[in-house]
């Protein structure tokens, strides 16, 4: 017998009397503000949000922090924003991201409970660029900050292959004495643009 | 759990649709085998690890080794351990038993940083400058799973520090391994569990990175590897099958008055404090069977425990099970025996005390603290009263009845 039905014989003879699967219909946390509270939050976790009312503001308010003055090697996943100078889609071995110091990418949902961001990789072609830019900068439209993670998963589907991560702030570790350090493998900061305009 | 044989085949059915490839091991040796199997097949002589304490249960690090292969733990705290050649001590925080200054002094016989450097920052950009090194050059990433998603086949990994994600964007190989009891039914269930797992692990609203994998990069293979090792035993125990729910959270390791004393090495098993002395014995008895004895059962880490095991009346339990599996040490059965004996005969006790009050405080030290006597190897005798309770007592209620 091979190990796959040893085991699943082994679960269905220990199988007990079933459980019926709790609702999730419940009256889950909500906010007067969630965009507030998304900031707050994101604050809290090390990432900063910032409101703007159309994406070409955003080069304005990047052009105030140092990480992005200073930073060399850009890239962008958003029209006309953030000053590229590597284009995504001509790299075909993502090892060559690895100087990668500032991205400004997408988001697709903002959970003011935990100040998450969900991406994907749906039209990105590199997705460890989320996680190999030196400092990140994600895109997301105001109108699409939800109160809960609840919320958030009844937009999400899985069916097709396809990677997607909650992102809530910078990397960090607490590995060494228990002192936080931000700036683990991943990025070392993280700025959420909330754009209000919808176009 | 209850429906966890539809949920791993349904889990099986969805994940080969997207394109990964599922396997099956019963044990720990066959599960070292698998993946072994996967590198030697793709020519891996480089792997990043993170995120598996089932890597870790299995012992997988000094297996592939042994074979040529060069695995490095790249979560910061796994990696300080595998550096120091150590277990990780805790599940959520491997290295919390090792202190700044040591960790300066392993980075500066390694990395060559400055001799007694102690600040966590400089230590984690040195640590970090490395790794990345580690991850430019992996032939393929390993992770842990976190949740497994049944209806959708796909898998979730919650890292802070984004090694996971760094681990297997790469390179064109990753392996997934993850214990059977890892079964969500569906996607949606992960707005719970995703809450429970941070809050309860380090007070988090959220874990910085929870990555939610379905099928492989394309141009890349994803090969996922479930793994029993005894977990089908314990879903068998009317018991113990509770402890199967378990997040690996490491909230009942924190507030365990026991754990905090005595550190997560004292253990000597994979996962420790009172999860640790439950999954132990039931993977072998006799091996663990001190574990659930070292607990003063307070009932802390039920109180704590978000998914609501209730470990210290599974501990309890296991006391009677390794009692009556006979795993119990002749020095300890003896004198509880004798114990028993005495406190079942009244007039017995009472001429014990008697005769002790008197002899003992004139016995010469060696009667008293010798070999038999494990407990005095560290402690004296307390000063023995010249009267019982009893007397004691009974003295007292004479003189308040005089005085009345």
């Amino acid at each position: 017998m091979s190990s796959r039905d040893t085991i699943l014989k082994a679960i269905r003879n220990s199988q007990r009397e079933a459980t019926p699967l709790p609702t999730l219909e419940q009256n889950w946390l909500r906010f007067d503000d969630p965009v507030a509270h998304f900031t707050t939050v994101l604050q809290s976790v090390g990432g900063k949000c910032i409101r703007v009312s159309s994406t070409t503001e955003i080069d304005e308010q990047l052009n105030l922090f140092p990480q992005f003055e200073s930073a060399s090697v850009r890239t962008s996943a958003v029209e006309g924003v953030g000053k590229p100078t590597v284009n995504i889609d001509s790299i075909n071995d993502p090892h060559e991201l690895e100087n990668i110091d500032f991205a400004v990418l997408e988001g697709q949902i903002a959970v003011a409970e935990n100040g998450a961001v969900w991406v994907t990789d749906k039209t990105l072609k590199h997705r460890v660029l989320y996680f190999i830019a030196q400092h990140l900068a994600l895109v997301v439209r105001t109108s699409s900050v939800v109160n809960n993670m609840h919320e958030a998963y009844r937009q999400l589907s899985f069916e097709s292959p396809r990677f997607g991560a909650f992102v809530s702030g910078p990397s960090k570790t607490a590995d060494i004495e228990q002192s936080l350090v931000i700036g683990a493998h991943g990025p070392r900061s993280h700025i959420v643009f909330l754009v209000d305009d919808e176009s | 759990m209850t429906h966890l044989a539809e949920l791993l085949e349904q889990f099986e059915e969805n994940a080969t649709k997207l394109g990964a490839t599922v396997h099956w091991a019963r044990d720990a040796a066959e599960h070292n085998e698998i993946v072994y199997g996967l590198l030697r097949d793709h020519d891996v002589k480089k792997l990043v690890k993170s995120k598996s304490m089932l890597t870790e249960e299995c012992h997988l690090n000094p297996f592939l080794e042994k074979h040529g292969i060069e695995v490095t733990d790249t979560d910061l705290g796994e990696w300080l351990v595998q550096l120091r050649e150590e277990a990780p001590s805790h599940i959520v925080m491997p290295a919390i038993h090792i202190r700044k200054e040591e960790v300066g002094e392993l980075f500066h016989t390694v990395l060559g940083t400055e001799k007694g450097a102690s600040d966590p920052k400089y230590l984690a950009e040195a640590a970090r400058n490395a790794l990345r090194q580690k991850f430019m050059a992996a032939d393929a990433g390993l992770t842990g799973v976190n949740f497994a998603i049944a209806e959708t086949g796909g898998f979730v990994v919650c890292t802070n520090e984004g090694n996971a994600d760094l681990g297997v964007s790469l390179p064109k190989l990753h392996i997934a391994c993850m214990g059977i009891e890892k079964m969500i039914p569906k996607p949606e269930h992960l707005g719970v569990m995703l809450r429970l797992l941070a809050r309860s692990a380090t007070g988090q609203p959220i874990t910085t990175y929870s990555s939610h994998f379905h099928g492989p990069r394309p141009g890349a293979e994803l090969h996922i590897v479930l793994v029993d090792n005894g977990r089908s035993n314990l879903l068998a125990s009317k018991e113990f099958h509770r402890s199967l729910n378990c997040i690996r959270c490491g909230a009942c390791m924190n507030t365990c008055p026991v754990y905090r004393r005595s550190g997560g090495h004292s253990y000597g098993t994979t996962v420790p404090g009172p999860i640790g002395s439950i999954l132990a014995p039931a993977r072998d008895a006799e091996e663990h069977s001190t574990l659930p004895y070292a607990c003063s059962l307070c009932g802390s880490c039920t109180d704590v425990c978000p998914v609501k095991i209730d470990l210290h009346h599974q501990l309890l339990t296991w006391r009677r099970e390794i009692a009556l599996q006979g795993y119990v040490s002749l020095d300890k059965t003896v004198p509880m025996k004798l114990a028993a004996a005495l406190f079942r005969r009244p007039w017995l006790f009472r001429l014990a005390g008697r005769v002790a009050r008197a002899v003992v405080p004139w016995l010469p030290r060696f009667m008293l603290y010798n070999p038999l006597n494990p407990w005095g190897r560290q402690r004296e005798l307390p000063e023995f009263p010249r009267e019982s309770f009893q007397q004691a007592y009974a003295r007292r209620q004479k003189s308040s009845e005089r005085g009345s």
